[in-house]
């Protein structure tokens, strides 16, 4: 059969193992976005650029203060967490009782705020970051040569994924959060923290953005447009899996990967718009989403 | 009487037009990337350059007011040709200046040839702007794809690359580049084994790396730019491709590129160029000028604008008006011996003819600072490098 399409088995099971590596960027980028829209009802267009700011804040971290991978795996997360929640503070807070349209437009801007400040000082060619010792080189696996640091992305993505997953359905944390985004008043009546609850959601959803970005910067160029290109993919992977689904966002970043990972096989120069045409497929069939719930 | 009076005008004209260019206003518009994937080796770069130009001509003494403006196309024509437009109807520009992206530039070259200014490319690649899409008021300045293929495509099918397969941009520029780099391959004796189209701009090349790793090519040529080479070329290292012996060609790769990716990844390269800031005293000079005051080193891109304005400029004092045929066909009559790019001639299709270089990118240890990038490797003369002039083309004999 594979004969038949032209392909050997081989190429067709590195691309497969491909697609799932690029996947996991699309999972943990659009699971941070679906956090965010499912609890507070924000569409964040900032989640490139704090992908690409983790990036960054990792190589700063190396370049300043000779901190290396594995503690920025940590650090960088957090900082641009931080940074989101004084964005949430300052800004967001104040949109919550107005349309989405205006937290769009709010995120937009910031987004090519923290782009310009970036290119106006460290330009748009890129930086180096390397791949850490422990994890270069790789392995033959018959059909493909795997570097250790893909297999290391693809684990460290379902991990995170599984996790959030299991927090926000499954925990009793999770509950108070699904809770407060149902009638806040209500859960506020209970002696719950609502304005807390969510800004520090929001952190949380920034900083799996921010933890994207750390994973990326060893093998992608580390420049200030990188999170650009990568948004919009991320926004239709959203949006084919139904917005604010925790689920959707990650089955749906996987899937999209490998569909994308075959496209580049068979049809090269398609590999650009394939998800973007299956997002409109999905929005004549199913409008909610593969995993929405109905509106 | 008025028949008189507009004589004496007439020859008045005349008589300031031919020797002094007093007080002729000249506004140069640098239309570039500034904020994408060209911004460091275009954009702000090639203002800088352009001033220095101005600068170093001495225009003002010479009773030439030249302003410069800047836009940023963003790498779309529609943006371009918008900007460009505005440009020459309302702002009065008489020469647009550098604009990388091939497709950007074709679509200026027209909206020049219509509105009688100047184009003088130094950012784009694409061999139609002197060829297919030739026009009389478009000089095309720097490079082309032409040369880079003859530059890079052939020292290494002479090395022994003699087979070949294509990651190609998805654009006017990367089809161009690979349509040349194939035709020099073939005719040095080597062959192509396939092709694929990535669409442009990518992020991850590994499943096109893969497939140029399954075809047991010798030599995977990049015929794209940027960012798209950086993330290429440290992706093949990645999955282990540069060191199981199959060898990577940048056909189009600059000093800022090289820079970015670091000696370490990037040692062992060859690449074509126009111009390196390290060649000889002079364009050591004019580079810490421009590093001074721009923080990076030039590009060859960045050098073409400042040579390119200096030849304008000249030109304009020559024919003592801005009128974009006549010193579009000054510059072609004039032989010209710039500091950067040495002896140049203006060819009647607007190719400019100058030597190219072939260059390696330097070793780690070999290296003595950050900017300290390439070996030169040999020198391919403007004839060799270039694409013979097409007959349509001479708009000198037309």
């Amino acid at each position: 059969m594979f004969e038949l399409l032209g392909i050997s088995p081989q190429v067709l099971l590195g691309q497969l193992l491909l697609g799932l590596i690029n996947g996991s960027f699309y999972a943990v980028l659009s699971l941070g976005l679906a956090v965010i829209f499912g609890l507070l009802n924000i569409i964040n267009f900032a989640h490139g650029a704090l992908y690409m700011a983790g990036a960054f804040v990792a190589w700063m971290l190396l370049h300043y203060l000779g901190i290396g991978y594995w503690p920025s795996l940590i650090l960088a997360p957090l900082i641009v967490g931080a940074f989101g929640i004084v964005l949430e503070r300052t800004m967001l807070s104040r949109l919550y009782h107005l349309d989405h349209l205006y937290g769009l437009l709010l995120t937009f801007g910031l987004a090519l705020i923290i782009q310009g400040l970036f290119r106006h000082y460290y330009g748009v060619s890129g930086l180096p970051y390397r791949i850490p010792d422990i994890l270069s080189g790789g392995h033959n696996l018959g059909f493909m040569f795997l570097p250790n640091y893909r297999a290391w992305v693809v684990v460290a993505s379902v991990l995170v994924c599984f996790g959030t997953w299991f927090t926000i359905e499954k925990t009793r944390l999770g509950a108070y959060l699904r809770a407060a985004t149902e009638n806040p008043a209500l859960v506020s009546a209970f002696g719950i923290n609502v304005p807390l609850l969510i800004m520090l959601t929001y952190g949380f959803g920034v900083a799996l953005a921010g933890f994207a970005g750390v994973l990326a910067a060893p093998i992608y160029s580390v420049n200030p447009n990188m999170g650009a290109d990568l948004i919009i993919v991320v926004f239709a992977v959203v949006v084919i899996g139904g917005m604010g689904s925790i689920l959707g966002a990650i089955v749906t970043g996987y899937m999209l990967g490998i569909i994308e990972g075959l496209t580049r096989v068979f049809y090269p120069e398609g590999s650009a718009v394939v998800i973007f045409v299956i997002m409109a497929i999905v929005l004549l069939i199913k409008p909610e989403g593969l995993f929405g719930r109905t509106a | 009487m008025m028949k008189k009076l507009a004589l004496t005008t007439a020859l008045g004209a005349l008589v300031a037009g031919a020797g002094y260019a007093q007080g002729i206003d000249v506004k140069l518009g640098v239309l570039n990337d500034r904020s994408g994937v060209y911004a460091d080796l275009s954009g702000e770069g090639s203002v800088v350059a352009a001033r220095m130009a101005v600068e170093d001509f001495k225009a003002a003494d010479k009773g030439l007011n030249v302003e410069i403006i800047s836009a940023d196309h963003q790498n779309k024509p529609d943006i371009g040709s918008s900007i460009a437009n505005r440009w020459y109807d309302e702002e009065g520009v008489n020469a647009i200046l550098d604009v990388p992206t091939s497709s950007v530039a074709l679509a200026v070259a027209d909206i020049t040839a219509e509105k009688n200014g100047v184009l003088i490319d130094s950012g784009a690649g694409s061999t139609a702007l002197t060829r297919e899409q030739c026009r009389p008021t478009t000089i095309h300045w720097t490079y082309d794809t032409a040369a880079l293929a003859n530059g890079t495509g052939a020292a290494m099918t002479n090395a022994g690359g003699k087979k070949w397969f294509f990651l190609t941009a998805d654009y006017a520029f990367g089809h161009s580049l690979q349509e040349n780099t194939a035709a020099v391959v073939e005719e040095n004796g080597g062959e192509v084994l396939g092709t694929v189209d990535v669409p442009f701009p990518a992020n991850d090349f590994s499943s096109f790396l893969l497939q140029a790793q399954g075809s047991g090519a010798d030599v995977i040529g990049l015929a794209n730019a940027g960012g798209d080479t950086v993330n290429a070329i440290k992706q093949a290292s990645e999955f282990g491709i540069t060191q199981a012996g199959q060898k990577l060609a940048a056909l189009l790769f600059f000093v800022t590129d090289v820079h970015a990716l670091g000696a370490q990844t990037a040692q062992g390269l060859s690449l074509t160029e126009a111009f390196y800031w390290d060649q000889n005293d002079t364009t050591r000079a004019w580079s810490k000028r421009f590093m001074d005051t721009h923080g990076a080193q030039p590009t060859m891109v960045q050098a073409g604008v400042y040579s390119g304005t200096m030849a304008y400029l000249a030109a304009v004092e020559a024919v003592g008006s801005t009128d974009g045929k006549a010193v579009a066909a000054k510059m072609k009559e004039t032989e010209i011996d710039d500091p950067l790019f040495g002896k140049v001639t203006v060819r009647g299709d607007g190719r400019a003819i100058h030597d190219m270089y072939l260059f390696e990118v330097k070793s780690p240890d070999q290296s003595t600072g950050e900017w300290d990038l390439y070996n030169q490797i040999s020198t391919i003369s403007g004839e060799d490098a270039f694409l013979p002039m097409l007959d349509e083309c001479d708009f000198t004999k037309q």
